[in-house]
Parts: structure tokens; sequence; C-alpha cells
């Protein structure tokens, strides 16, 4: 829908993966996620996926167990705190250190 | 058929902005705000106006409401005043940047510390920067025809616009008006568009981040960088003063009032000093212009009707190679001079024959402005015959 002239009216995107660069260097914190909690994981049904919904960075996947882009994850948490049964958790990235760099 | 009113200079906003066919109403309703909004609060409730409004706890967010209003794709309008103003000024370089076509009234009042509730144009001028459209009204009828064709402008060159008109002197005081037949009014600024707004159907983030240089977005279109698109705000806003000119021209043509929305000259055809300012102090140093004359003094009045975008050849074909050229205004930067005065000298700069030109500083926080001091203050301009330096006028202690 972007006409040429609007693209450089103001600055506006699809949303997408990266939209606001390479934000995974950003992170401090890592979502992990249980998905024995997880509704869609646990129920075999599409449902919830508020994770998916509600990420700034398009960085969560919607399939029955979501999984998180961590070339784009900046680690802000809102994930976490939508979930509303508490299967994602924020884990300090220093906990991850010597493994294969994401 | 238009109708006669006789009400006061908020009303005449208000009843403009009701007529404009506004979709979104957001205001603070405290301090200091005017009854400008509590008007239009009462008709949205009694029906009489099908809009939307949102009482929101600060001017910040009132802002806010309204550039969220315009991107999904509503007329939206606001108002304040003073430090209201200026606790929407990170939402007014926001609206501007974002290119949206808000309009908003700004009754204009001296900025506090120490309180002031009375009129003077310091908070438009701390907000210049902003890349508003600012456009300045000298009595009502100015109020109704500028805000009517104030959305017709934003809506055409996608920058929000600020009506300004002086506090109390205009908003309080009662004046008689026409005002416009509303299918009329309707008519002549049409219905909200604005080719951007929001599509559910088409999800798209708004001023996304931008890096130093353009860049492809995520369908592989190459995107202007921030510096590309303030520059295309910057040339639109020069851009918009010949689409003003346009929009008066039909407005002119409808209504039978305008013709100079720009700048607005009084006796200066064959004027040697020319008197330069804006609001209702250009109106009363009419008065000034007219007892010079009869004194044999060819004097005159240019009005300033847009201050930003400024207008500079206007400016400089209307001055340049007068004598004397002296500028009343309500506001400066502090630690240096005048606002108008200093954006003035610096358009006449490149001229080979520039006029003699003096500043003068007058009515900051309502101190009463005597035209017999004006009078005065344009006699000793005149007997000095020389530059003036940003000069206070009427302090007391």
């Amino acid at each position: 829908m972007a006409d040429k002239r609007f693209r450089i009216l103001t600055s506006a995107a699809t949303a997408g993966p990266g939209d606001a660069g390479r934000t995974g260097s950003w992170r401090v914190e890592r979502p992990v996620i249980a998905y024995e909690k997880c509704t869609p994981a646990r129920t075999g049904k599409h449902a919830c996926h508020l994770c998916w919904f509600y990420c700034p960075d398009v960085a969560v996947s919607r399939e029955l167990k979501p999984s998180f882009n961590l070339e784009y994850c900046k680690g802000c948490g809102i994930c976490a705190e939508m979930c509303p049964v508490g299967a994602i958790t924020m884990v300090a990235e220093e906990e991850f250190a010597g493994e294969e760099a994401s | 058929m238009s109708r006669k009113l006789i009400d006061s200079g908020n009303n005449a906003a208000a009843l403009a902005a009701r007529l404009a066919g506004i979709d979104v109403v957001a205001a603070y309703p405290i301090t200091p705000q005017t009854p400008l909004t509590e008007k239009l609060s009462d008709w949205v409730a009694s029906g009489e106006l099908d809009a939307e409004y949102v009482a929101v706890e600060s001017e910040h967010s009132a802002l806010g409401v309204c550039i969220g209003a315009a991107a999904a794709g509503a007329r939206a309008f606001t108002a304040t005043s003073a430090n209201g103003l200026l606790y929407m000024s990170e939402q007014l370089h926001w609206a501007a940047g974002a290119r949206l076509p808000l309009v908003m009234c700004v009754v204009n009042r001296g900025v506090g510390a120490p309180w002031s509730v009375w009129n003077d144009h310091q908070d438009a001028m701390s907000q210049r920067d902003t890349g508003w459209i600012q456009l300045f009204c000298r009595d009502h009828q100015e109020i109704v025809d500028t805000v009517i064709k104030a959305f017709r402008l934003a809506e055409a060159v996608h920058i929000p616009v600020m009506v300004n008109y002086d506090g109390y002197y205009l908003s309080h005081t009662y004046m008689p008006f026409e005002l416009p037949e509303e299918s009329e009014a309707r008519a002549f600024v049409g219905p909200y568009r604005y080719e951007h707004a929001l599509d559910p159907d088409h999800p798209e983030n708004l001023n996304s981040v931008t890096l130093p240089d353009p860049r492809n977005d995520s369908e592989g279109n190459l995107r202007g960088g921030y510096m590309d698109i303030r520059h295309n705000l910057q040339q639109e806003l020069h851009r918009s003063l010949d689409v003003l000119e346009e929009i008066d021209a039909e407005f002119n043509r409808t209504f039978g009032r305008g013709g100079a929305p720009i700048l607005d000259a009084y006796r200066t055809e064959d004027a040697v000093v020319v008197l330069v300012a804006m609001g209702s102090l250009a109106h009363q140093l009419r008065v000034v212009t007219d007892r010079l004359r009869e004194e044999g003094v060819a004097v005159g009045v240019m009005a300033v009707q847009v201050y930003r975008p400024f207008p500079a050849r206007q400016l400089v074909e209307a001055l340049a190679g007068r004598g004397q050229v002296l500028v009343f205004e309500k506001g400066l930067s502090y630690g240096h001079q005048g606002a108008l005065f200093t954006d003035l000298k610096s358009v006449l700069y490149a001229q080979p024959e520039r006029p003699k030109i003096g500043g003068f500083i007058v009515g900051l926080g309502g101190r009463v402005i005597e035209t017999e001091t004006l009078y005065q203050q344009v006699r000793e301009a005149l007997d000095e015959g020389d530059d003036v330096a940003s000069r206070w006028v009427g302090v007391q202690l």
C-alpha cells in the first residue's frame, strides 16, 4: 500500500522481523518456554498465541510449539508478561555463556 | 446562508471546528484550557456534534489521542494554551514528523513561571521549530475562517496546523462575525482524506525506527532515512504557503472573505515606514497608523498571518526598499531578541538596500499595551531614524 511518495513522507513498514535492525544483540535476558505449560503445545490446538501477538519484533513463531528468533528477540520480556499460564521465563544471557552464539 | 453572530473568540473557534466536521476531540479540561473545548463537549453530550470526545489526563495525552485518531483515519482537533502547549511539546514534534493533518487552536498566553493566565505569544514562539504550520488570527472572523481553512491546509500538505489567537483579547471578548452554513462549510472542507491511514487489512508499523541512511522495508521498497524524511517535511512546509493561497482563494470565492492569508497590508502602498505584528496587535497598530497618516507620516501596517513556515519571499517583497520597519511582538528568544524581529532581519540581510529595522517587546503576560504608548514608540523610532535593538516597552520596575 505504500506508494512512492509515502516512502519518504514518513517511515512505515509491514510488521516483520528485523524492522528495527538486528535487535538480538540488545538482549540481556532470553525467553525460555516450558512446553508442558504452554496452552497450544499442551493441547495440540492453535489457541492463545499471546506471545506471538504481542511480540514487538515479530520474533515469536505461531506454531503449536512457539519458538523465539534470537536474531531479533531483544529480550524485552513482553511475551513472558503476557503468557497467561506462566510458561515463559526470562533467563539471564550469562546462563547461556559458552553455548553457541545465536 | 451564513448567519451573523456576536460571541466570544473561543465559541467562534468551537463553532468553526464543529462546522469543519471533526470526528475526534481530545482535551485536558483544566487550566490552562479555555471554554473552547467545554463548548465542544457540550455539543457532543447533547448530540449536536457527532464526534468522539476523549477527556484525557494531560495535554501530552490530548495530542497523543489526536495523533492516534488521525493515523486511524479520523479528523482530530484539540486546543490548549501556554504551559499546556509546552507539556505537549514532544508530541508536537511527533505529529509533524508523522505528517498527521491535525488542527489545534492555541489560545496564546504567557508561560509560567511566574504563573500568568494573560496574553502574550511566548507559548507559540517556543514551539516554532516543531514543524507545525503556525497561523495567527487578528479577530473573531479570522478565527472562524482560519480554523475552517486550516483543516483543508493540513490535509492537503500532511502537516499539522496550529491556529493561534490572543488569550483574552480575542478568546474571551465578544465580537460580531459571520458563520457559514454547515453544509457549505462541510462542502468546502470535504471528507477527511488521509490516504496513509491505518488499515486493518494491510497492517503497517507507522513511524518505525529509521537508520541514518535509506533502507529497504520488509517488502523490498527503498524507504527514506531520517534526514530524507525530514527534508521532505521542510520542502512541504515551504510549499504549504502556495497551497494556503490556493485554499484561501477558493474560500474567498465561496464565502466572500479572505484574500490575504500570508501577509495582510494596511495603508502600505506608499508607506515609507511599515509596522509589523502578529495577532490582534496588528489591528491595534492600525489606529497608530491612522493617527500618523493624519500627521503626514507615510506609515502602514503589515500583519504576519503565517509565522511558520516563515513567509520569507513575501516579506522581502513587502518590506525591501522601505525606509523603516518596526516590529512589535509579544514573545522573544530569551537571551537574545524578539523571535519575529530576528527572523525578519535574517530574510532582509541579503537585500542590497535593507530598511532600518527596530524591534519592540510589548505586552508580556498581559501587560496592557496602550495605543498611545505604541504611538510614542513609533514617533521616537522615526525621530531616531536608525536600527533599534529589541527594546522592552512598558517595564515598570
